[in-house]
Formats: C-alpha cells, sequence, structure tokens
C-alpha cells in the first residue's frame, strides 16, 4: 500500500507496520511529533497506530523560529 | 515583570531563533541579550536529523521556551502543531499564529480567536498574535487568553510601531493584561517606545539576526528594553507645545 511520508510516497508490503516501526525503520528518532491525516498522535499512541492507504503521517522536530 | 501564565521573567526580551548567520552567532546572540524567551517552532524533520541538533543548542540555552504555530493558515492546523508543540517541547505555552493574509502575515483574527478558544479548552496557555483591534482583544480574552501579542508592524518588515495609537489604545483599555509587542521591531528605538508605552515584553527575532552584527544588536535590543521599561515606570513627563524654561528666570543678572 501507499502511504506519504513528509511529503515522500512510500510503498509499504505486508505486514505493514503500525506507526512507532515506521518511525524506527525510516530512521527517526530523538525529539519528534507525529501526526497522521493532520490528526495528532502522541508519542504514547504510536506503537497501536495501525497504518492505512493513502495515509498521510508528518514527523516533526524542533526548529528555528520567530 | 509582569507575570506570564503564572511565570515571572527577568526582563522584557523575548527572542526567535530563526535566521542566524551560524548557531554560533545564534548562541553568542543570546547570551548578550540575556533573552528570557526563545521562540522556536516545528518542522519536518529531514533524514539527518537536524531538529536535534539545534533542540540541543536551545535547551543549553537554558530559557524558557515558546513554540509558536507560524506557516498555519487554519484553526484546524493551528491547533494540530500546537499539539504537536506542546509534547515535543514539553510546554503548555504556545504562540499561536493564524495566518489570514500571505503578503502582510496578517493574523486571521476570526480563526485565531477559534483556535484560542479550543487550545484554552485543552490546558494550553496561549500567546495570541493578534492585531491592535480592540474588540478581536476582547474575543480573545473571552476565549481564556490571558496574554495578548499586537504586532507592531509586519513580521520582517522592521517598520516599528506602526499604529502607536492603537497600540496605545489597546494597552489602556485593558492595564492588567500582560502584552507583548510581536513582529515589525526593526530598531531598538522602536523596542524601548514599545517598552515606554507601558508594553511588558518584546518579541522580536530579525532585528536581531539580520543586523550586519547580530550579537551587538542583541545587546542594544536588551538595553533598550530595559530603558523603556525603566522610563515607564518613571513616569514620564506630559509633553507640550511651547517650551518652559529648565533654568530658573529669578536672579538671572542684567548684563546688557
Amino acid at each position: 500500500m501507499k502511504i506519504t511520508l513528509n511529503g515522500e510516497t512510500r510503498e509499504l508490503v505486508p505486514p505493514y507496520p503500525t506507526l512507532d516501526r515506521l518511525l524506527a525503520d525510516s530512521g527517526f528518532s530523538g525529539t519528534i511529533a507525529t501526526a497522521v491525516n493532520e490528526v495528532f498522535v502522541p508519542a504514547a499512541e504510536r506503537a497501536e497506530t495501525p497504518l492505512h492507504e493513502g495515509d498521510r503521517i508528518e514527523v516533526l522536530a524542533p526548529m528555528q523560529g520567530g | 515583570m509582569r507575570d506570564f501564565y503564572g511565570t515571572t521573567l527577568a526582563n522584557g526580551l523575548m527572542l526567535g531563533t530563526a535566521q542566524y548567520p551560524s548557531p554560533a552567532i545564534l548562541e553568542q546572540a543570546f547570551r548578550a541579550s540575556e533573552a528570557a524567551v526563545a521562540t522556536v517552532s516545528l518542522r519536518r524533520e529531514g533524514a539527518g536529523g537536524a531538529g536535534q541538533t539545534f533542540w540541543s543548542l536551545i535547551r543549553e540555552l537554558g530559557v524558557r521556551i515558546l513554540p509558536n504555530t507560524a506557516g498555519c493558515h487554519t484553526a484546524r492546523e493551528a491547533i494540530t502543531t500546537a499539539q504537536m508543540a506542546r509534547e515535543v517541547f514539553d510546554t503548555p505555552w504556545i504562540k499561536l499564529e493564524v495566518i489570514g493574509d500571505t503578503d502582510t502575515l496578517q493574523p486571521d483574527v476570526f480563526a485565531l480567536v477559534e483556535a484560542a478558544e479550543e487550545l484554552t479548552r485543552q490546558g494550553f496557555q496561549v500567546f495570541p498574535y493578534c492585531t491592535e483591534d480592540l474588540i478581536v482583544a476582547e474575543r480573545l480574552l473571552d476565549a481564556g487568553c490571558e496574554v495578548l501579542m499586537p504586532w507592531g508592524a509586519p513580521i520582517g518588515s522592521g517598520l516599528g510601531l506602526n499604529n502607536e495609537y492603537g497600540l496605545r489604545s489597546l494597552r489602556a483599555r485593558f492595564p492588567d493584561v500582560p502584552m507583548v509587542v510581536d513582529a515589525g521591531i526593526g530598531l531598538p528605538s522602536h523596542a524601548a517606545r514599545a517598552m515606554e508605552l507601558g508594553f511588558d515584553a518584546v518579541l522580536l527575532n530579525t532585528a536581531v539576526a539580520k543586523a550586519g552584527d547580530p550579537v551587538a544588536m542583541a545587546r542594544a535590543m536588551a538595553r533598550a528594553i530595559e530603558a523603556g521599561s525603566l522610563a515607564c515606570a518613571a513616569d514620564p513627563m506630559e509633553p507640550r507645545d511651547m517650551a518652559a524654561p529648565s533654568t530658573p528666570v529669578v536672579g538671572k543678572a542684567f548684563l546688557e
């Protein structure tokens, strides 16, 4: 199935990962926050968050700001 | 200094972390400014983990963190960003920006009130980036905001206080509400003026980061804000149209 991770399309093969597994497999670590389809997913819920066809996943980190 | 949601800051300078020539200069500018608060944002994390390096640098500054929702154009987008920021930065503080116009970056005050209401309900302590409009201010306070952050001028413009009358009216209308002039500051004199008008803090970024010498400008801003704050507390004299001799007239010699 296809998902979008930070704007880039990814093809996932079964068994489909949960959100936390996808993050680990994609090399994300440290201080990050996640949203799926524009809805915030707290860190504590990532392990129980399954992914579905067409999901749009955002992984954000601290950045400079004014 | 006035409290911001129960937190008393050491001074009235809130400094942004964007656009510095290098991380080292950012750090030096912060140390020179002695800013009490650093504003930060959230952006997509890259493969190299750039966000983690930046976050380590900011944490070492030991200042209070004020995350923003910069770039958000809808209430929903701002609310989701705020939720993500609260988890990442471990603070209920949020500088709520909902942009309504791409040229002026003027806030969409209707969406701002909507987002402020929801975020307050969720336990956030909202710092709303707003205009100087009195009715908008009232709606934001009704929504649960305990701080207001009116703009001085469009973000990054350096124009100073575009509507001093409006800011003065806002300050007078809500004398007990902590207020921060956010955006548009270009010079230390602008920052000093905001403090002279009775504002409690100034939030600025570009004026320091884009100065030829950001560290020196950070120091200048800190001193201007301190001077303006002291002047406000000292109860300035009333201006008058006609001259009034300051040297006593009585006792002057006749030497013609």
